[in-house]
């Protein structure tokens, strides 16, 4: 098991046009080892252009993305990939393929153009395969997935590159309730093991409760970040979502729970 | 599993018994038949002297010719429709084995007809047809986008037909039928010698080419789920452009312009459920070998004495599956 190293966004500005205004601005994020710290803010608030960015793949970047004390620069992908693992928000493949060799895949960061696989290899991909619950259908081909199961296994490559810092685009989209459940447990068990999780999200409310920080998006900018406490305040959502809500406080939920209101007509 | 890994057996048992019959068949068919008992002996040195020579030094060579070339567009079609993510993608249809016909015919209107040379004057005019249908798509908006690609290519194919009709104005009315008759593809002229370099090209290419197997299958996962698995897009979409258009330029050099060999055998081979690269090229080349195989048994047989060109009989065979699989796409 990997021990997980902060995930640190210094002052990092991204666009994707030198004459276009960037998607993101001077946003500052620490994400610590040992829990989980979730991205959230509307529609076109730059949360996935974060990702894009530990991606390497926003054409103008300024600032610093490291993970650790290893800058993430946008040339070094494989060293990258060995510290962090990404589950980019959407994937289709080109050509179908059996589950288990799909969920292989993610230990490719560490195998060179001549290695095969080694039996610890094959071990993480089990476990990883294991942790996302995806065994029951290892030897089904991606296309015959449902939109739920795809997610999962997709979040099986993920952990099989066993990397210190995972970093997850909404993955929970397509999820019913017990599945959404279960990938936010899996996830919450490997911020307990020492890694560090970040996620980009959109259920404020579940995330309030298994988040240990929420860094909050407006506009490409970090409008608020701390606990779910701080952030889930109904001002502040109000203002950056612009639609009329309440926080309210359901004591055997244990977490703040976001409920829009109806506009009056 | 087990239904994926006896799939993939069938097909491996399947191609291996092809390229056995057809090895043998075309060893013993021809002008002058000799039955599949005397092919072996004629093999072995012993039997009919006349047989001997026909089945050895003319036969054979022929056979090992249809096999590389085969096996180089083969694999290579696997190769290139795993970078571009696209099931249409070949060196034929994306103009790479165009450029090569020009780099080649060049070469002999100039005097240059080396077994060793024509191939790098052969590779040189598809690595300029590869920088051009690139530098194209990506003036058109997307050098990854396959539609584009494709479209590009074609385009410099006609370009490149256009070119070679010009340099061939120049050349002497008897040496143009011959010309044409390899821009068509064909096998007749084979020689140990051409093999031989052919065969140092082939396995050269097919080697890097399943070294890349592993990136190959994270290309195909699309841009940013490659760019999380650490594979160098872009790099590794050149490495792979340039050692498809080193194969493509080695057979088109040996054997002219064959197409669509790259693009049915590929489909053919992922419809058994073999998808992973380096599985998928290997298997590739070697039902494109079996495929060259039987369109030349075809050209050789269908209208003797005539022979057809064997490009018309790969393109016969490619055009239903290019247009069952564009159906597919879309």
């Amino acid at each position: 098991m990997t021990a997980g190293v902060p995930l640190r966004f210094d002052h990092v500005t991204l666009g994707y046009r030198r004459d276009a205004a960037p998607v993101v601005i001077d946003a500052s994020i620490v994400a610590p080892p040992g829990g989980i710290t979730a991205i959230v803010g509307p529609n076109g608030s730059g949360k996935s252009s974060l990702v894009r960015g530990v991606l390497g793949l926003m054409p103008e970047r300024t600032g610093h993305i490291l993970a650790g004390d290893t800058p993430l620069t946008p040339t070094a992908t494989l060293a990258n990939s060995r510290l962090v693992a990404v589950m980019p928000q959407r994937e289709s493949l080109a050509f179908p393929m059996r589950v288990a060799d799909y969920v292989a895949l993610g230990r490719s960061p560490f195998l060179g153009l001549w290695d095969a696989a080694t039996p610890t290899d094959h071990a993480l991909v089990q476990d990883a395969m294991q942790r996302a619950d995806v065994v029951a259908f290892a030897d089904r081909r991606t296309d015959e997935l449902s939109g739920g199961e795809w997610q999962r296994v997709r979040l099986a490559r993920a952990l099989a590159q066993d990397t210190p810092v995972l970093l997850l685009d909404e993955p929970t989209t397509f999820l019913d309730i017990a599945h959404e459940m279960a990938t936010f447990e899996t996830l919450s068990r490997e911020a307990q093991r020492g890694r560090t999780v970040v996620l980009v999200s959109h259920t404020l409310t579940l995330v309030a409760r298994f988040a240990d920080q929420i860094v909050l998006m407006h506009a490409g900018r970090v409008a608020a970040s701390g606990t779910p406490r701080e952030v889930m305040q109904g001002a502040i959502l109000e203002a950056v979502y612009g639609w009329p809500l309440v926080v309210s406080h359901d004591p055997a939920v244990g977490a703040p729970t976001l409920v829009p209101l109806r506009r009056p007509r | 599993m087990a239904g994926v890994r006896r799939r993939a057996f069938v097909l491996w048992l399947g191609t291996a018994i092809a390229l056995v019959a057809l090895v043998i068949a075309s060893l013993a068919i021809g002008a002058v038949p000799i039955a599949p008992g005397g092919v072996l002996q004629a093999l072995g040195g012993t039997g009919d002297a006349l047989a001997v020579t026909i089945v050895r030094d003319l036969r054979l060579p022929r056979v090992a010719l249809a096999m590389l070339v085969g096996c180089a567009l083969g694999g290579s079609g696997a190769a290139l429709q795993g970078t571009l993510r696209n099931a249409l993608a070949e060196p034929y249809l994306l103009g790479v084995s165009g450029g090569a016909a020009v780099g080649a015919v060049l070469a002999m209107t100039i005097g240059i007809t080396g077994a060793a040379s024509v191939p790098l004057l052969a590779f040189a005019g598809a690595i300029a047809a590869v920088l051009l249908v690139l530098a194209l798509a990506r003036a058109a908006g997307g050098a990854r986008d396959p539609r584009m690609l494709l479209m590009a290519g074609v385009i410099i194919g006609a370009f490149a037909n256009a070119v070679i009709l010009i340099l061939l104005a120049d050349v002497a009315p008897e040496r143009v039928r011959g010309a044409m008759w390899w821009m068509a593809g064909s096998l007749t002229d084979a020689s140990w010698l051409r093999v031989g370099w052919l065969a140092v090209y082939v396995l050269v290419g097919l080697g890097l080419l399943v070294t890349r197997g592993r990136l190959l299958d994270v290309l195909a996962l699309g841009d940013e789920s490659a760019a999380a698995l650490g594979a160098d897009v872009a790099g590794t979409t050149r490495q792979v452009f340039l050692i498809s258009a080193l194969l493509a330029a080695a057979s088109v050099a040996a054997a002219g312009l064959i197409g669509f060999v790259g693009l049915v055998v590929p489909n053919i081979v992922r419809a058994f459920g073999v998808v992973r690269h380096r599985a998928l090229i290997v298997s590739s080349a070697a039902g494109g070998a079996v495929l060259l195989l039987f369109a030349d048994l075809l050209a050789r047989t269908v209208r003797a004495p005539v022979e057809l060109p064997i490009g018309a009989i790969t393109a016969l065979i490619g055009v239903p599956v290019f247009l069952a699989r564009l159906g597919r796409i879309r």
